[in-house]
């Protein structure tokens, strides 16, 4: 008779019916983990990769070594870009809701993971990002009208009707284009950050994965070659617990952080509060500075929860409770940062609601302005020949031909 | 009989195989608990475990990779790859190891691995929810290669394509999960019990990889196809009235040369149809062999339907997807040529 099983397999914290359980997520107080030298070697922080790098504390004041002392005008900037990103995301959904659009994915509760680190950096750096950073569009100027036709695969969409909803690109807004195979920016972003380093500019690149994501290959590949030639890249990874249905245990976060995957490599790794603004603008400045001053690449893992579903495909009351959201410990990025700014007196409740409002106009605007340049079910649309162009440079014979037979076929 | 989708029918598939053979478990992204995006492989982890049934990492180099370790170990994997399109990761497992791993053993070492993944499009999935890469496997030498149109042959299928002693890709036209598909995306859906194919059986039994089957039988031409083409070009015969003989592929690899050399030497007209791109698609590879086996019978040039040679386009699904229309000008055109 065989021994059962000695296979160990991961267990979900908690799984629908149960409460929620977050005892396995490592809190460290604020303003207590050190701010090491940007030049410091992996092996001597390898603590940063453990303990949680938090500015905002219980109070939501700013306290720390981590504090990045950052203007009220910037701090309301930031508030303004994820409310923006929060609103936009609850507003797409409904048109998906309304057969508007065939897809969408929200970012919420993962706002400042994208706009915090948006805002610490330049605008030459490049952004390789994955479908659920939009925060970073808004930081770099993106169009509400631009990204909805992209969304609405219209007249005017950037995507020219190529991509799923949500894959934006800008180039002047320096966003590389998304794609739906998991993780292969990550190493592309190492690939451009060599670049720069080789042609002797200042630029550095940042990207970002979600912890499902790290699994591939493809993250292994852009710490290895991060590593050995101290590539100018910020390595970011989202871990908002749940990639779909499979909780982070299946990614190897049960044994150790994703931030010290970095170390392994030689890289420091930084685990950080995602949910915390000041503590997202600080590390990512921090990894900024050391990639501009030669030291090489940093990880930085975000520790964040994914509170809406993983796209309009999916119904997360199957596998995680439905209450799980809002027990997750740290909190929601948007509150948090409001609470700091009311705190400091430079924030209400009346001037966040005409926030809200405002936000929600340009929104209800754009929308509107967007659809008339078409919708997936109302015209106009697209022109067809479109199709064949752009899979080579020049449109080579025989999709001369091929474009040639659709436009017979449908006269 | 039973009714059930072509969901319903992998998921008996599975079920018997997991039942009846100690060694088969089931790996993949959300395949366990959640029980898959399309619910394929629901309830399999409840009633055998999480031993058996397993929740993967994201890593499709890693699932085919373990899946091989698994195999020489003595187990039965079915791995699913969670959409076609996201199989490139494991390509170089399955192309360099998986397939050849017998033939550069001499036989010492063979992974019976099964790799079942959705392909295909019609679902405004978009270039990476849509593929049919089928050819990027046929050329492979080491690995068989199927696809079913039909909830009975699925179940039949993957049973055959789990007991078999060689690796097979197992393609599932998901535009077919809950029912037939003529091509037309504005009528309503039609379920798969109003389709005889509908009706299988709850236990065991195999649809043998190798063999096509003839869906209907017919003077005038040939229409070979497999997946979700094979309903649109039985539609659009139909609806041209032509008394075609239509055969579904089934086995890519290894293709039944026979049933389909067979047919055109009888009809002398063929009309190949499938989803995948044309240049250098699998249907090259039938037009060659029929012009082999053929040409003295042929009256017509043979035609082929197909994607066109473009990445799917989210916009432009119903303009890229070789619909009926596009068929019957083929078929037309075939029929015509004297
Ligand atoms: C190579 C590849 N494999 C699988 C998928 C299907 N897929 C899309 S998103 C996703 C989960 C990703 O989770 P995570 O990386 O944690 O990011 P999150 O969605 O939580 O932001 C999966 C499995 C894919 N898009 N690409």
């Amino acid at each position: 008779m065989p021994r059962p099983s000695r296979l160990h397999v991961p267990h979900a914290p908690a799984r629908p019916g149960e409460a929620p359980d977050f005892s396995y997520v490592r809190l460290t107080p604020a303003g207590t983990v050190a701010r090491p030298d940007v030049a410091a070697q992996a092996a001597d922080v390898e603590n940063l990769a453990v303990d949680l790098i938090r500015v905002l504390d219980d109070g939501h004041r700013a306290i720390g070594p981590w504090n990045p002392h950052l203007e009220v005008d910037v701090l309301q900037v930031g508030l303004r870009h994820m409310l923006l990103t929060r609103i936009y995301d609850d507003r797409m959904l409904r048109t998906q809701r309304q057969g508007k659009i065939s897809f969408y994915m929200k970012s919420t509760g993962e706002e400042a993971v994208a706009v915090a680190a948006a805002m610490a950096l330049r605008p030459g750096d490049m952004l390789f990002p994955s479908y659920r950073q939009q925060g970073l569009q808004f930081v770099r100027g993106a169009k509400l009208v631009d990204l909805m036709c992209q969304l609405l695969s219209n007249t005017r969409d950037m995507c020219k009707g190529r991509q799923l909803p949500v894959m934006y690109h800008s180039v002047p807004g320096r966003l590389f284009s998304i794609s739906g195979n998991l993780a292969t920016q990550f190493p592309q972003a190492v690939g451009w950050a060599m670049a720069a380093a080789i042609k002797g500019t200042d630029d550095l690149a940042a990207t970002w994965i979600g912890e499902g994501s790290s699994a591939e290959a493809d993250f292994h590949h852009a710490l290895l070659f991060a590593s050995v030639y101290r590539a100018p890249v910020i390595l970011n990874v989202v871990n908002n617990q749940w990639a779909i249905s499979t909780f982070q245990g299946f990614a190897g976060g049960e044994q150790r952080s994703f931030a010290a995957r970095g170390p392994g490599y030689g890289i420091p790794g930084l685990r950080v509060d995602g949910n915390d603004f000041l503590a997202v603008y600080a590390a990512t400045e921090w990894a900024a500075e050391r990639a501009r001053k030669g030291a090489g690449a940093t990880l930085i893992e975000f520790v964040t929860y994914r509170a809406a579903a993983h796209s309009t495909s999916d119904d997360p009351s199957r596998y995680r409770p439905k209450d799980d959201a809002e027990r997750w410990p740290l909190g929601d990025p948007i509150e948090r940062l409001k609470a700091h700014l009311i705190g400091l007196g430079e924030w209400s409740e009346a001037r966040h609601e005409a926030l809200t409002a405002e936000l929600g106009e340009q929104v209800g605007a754009a929308w509107k302005e967007a659809t008339t340049y078409g919708t997936l079910t109302e015209g106009p649309r697209l022109d067809r020949d479109l199709m064949f162009e752009d899979v080579f440079k020049e449109l080579p014979k025989h999709l001369v031909e091929q474009r040639a037979q659709l436009r017979s076929e449908r006269g | 009989m039973p009714q059930m989708n072509m969901i319903q029918a992998l998921n008996s598939a599975m079920d018997i195989a997991l039942g009846r053979d100690p060694a088969v478990v089931v790996l993949g992204e959300d395949v366990g608990y959640f029980g898959g995006v399309f619910r394929v492989t629901d309830g399999l982890q409840r009633k055998y475990g999480q031993h058996r049934v397993l929740d993967t990492p994201i890593a499709e180099g890693g699932i085919v990779a373990a899946s091989i370790g698994m195999a020489v170990n003595g187990l039965r994997p079915i791995a699913e790859i969670q959409f076609a399109d996201y199989i490139y990761p494991g390509y170089d497992q399955i192309v360099s190891e998986l397939a050849r791993l017998r033939y550069r053993s001499a036989s010492a070492f063979a992974a019976p691995v099964t790799i079942r993944t959705p392909c295909g499009g019609g679902i405004r999935g978009g270039q990476t929810h849509s593929q049919s890469p089928e050819a990027l496997f046929a050329h492979v030498c080491g690995i068989k290669v199927v696809m079913p149109s039909n909830p009975y042959d699925a179940k039949g299928l993957l049973i055959a394509s789990i007991e078999d002693d060689d690796p097979v890709l197992f393609l599932e036209p998901k535009r077919l999960y809950n029912g037939p598909f003529d091509g037309d995306p504005n009528k309503p859906a039609v379920p798969w019990s109003t389709h005889p194919r509908g009706e299988v059986p709850d236990g065991h039994y195999t649809v043998p990889i190798g063999k096509a089957a003839v869906v209907r039988e017919g003077r005038e031409l040939t229409i070979i196809s497999y997946g979700t083409m094979l309903h649109v070009a039985e539609a659009a015969a139909k609806a041209l009235g032509l008394d075609a003989e239509i055969i579904d592929v089934r086995s890519i690899v290894p293709l039944d040369v026979e049933t389909l050399t067979t047919s055109v030497q009888k009809t002398g007209r063929c009309v190949i149809a499938h989803e995948a791109t044309r240049f250098a698609g699998f249907g090259a590879e039938l037009m060659a062999t029929i012009q082999e086996r053929c040409f003295w019978q042929l009256e017509a040039p043979i035609e082929r339907v197909c994607g066109w040679d473009t990445p799917y386009p989210h916009a432009f699904e119903w303009e890229y997807f070789p619909g009926p229309q596009r068929v019957a000008a083929a078929l037309k055109r075939v029929m015509e040529a004297r």
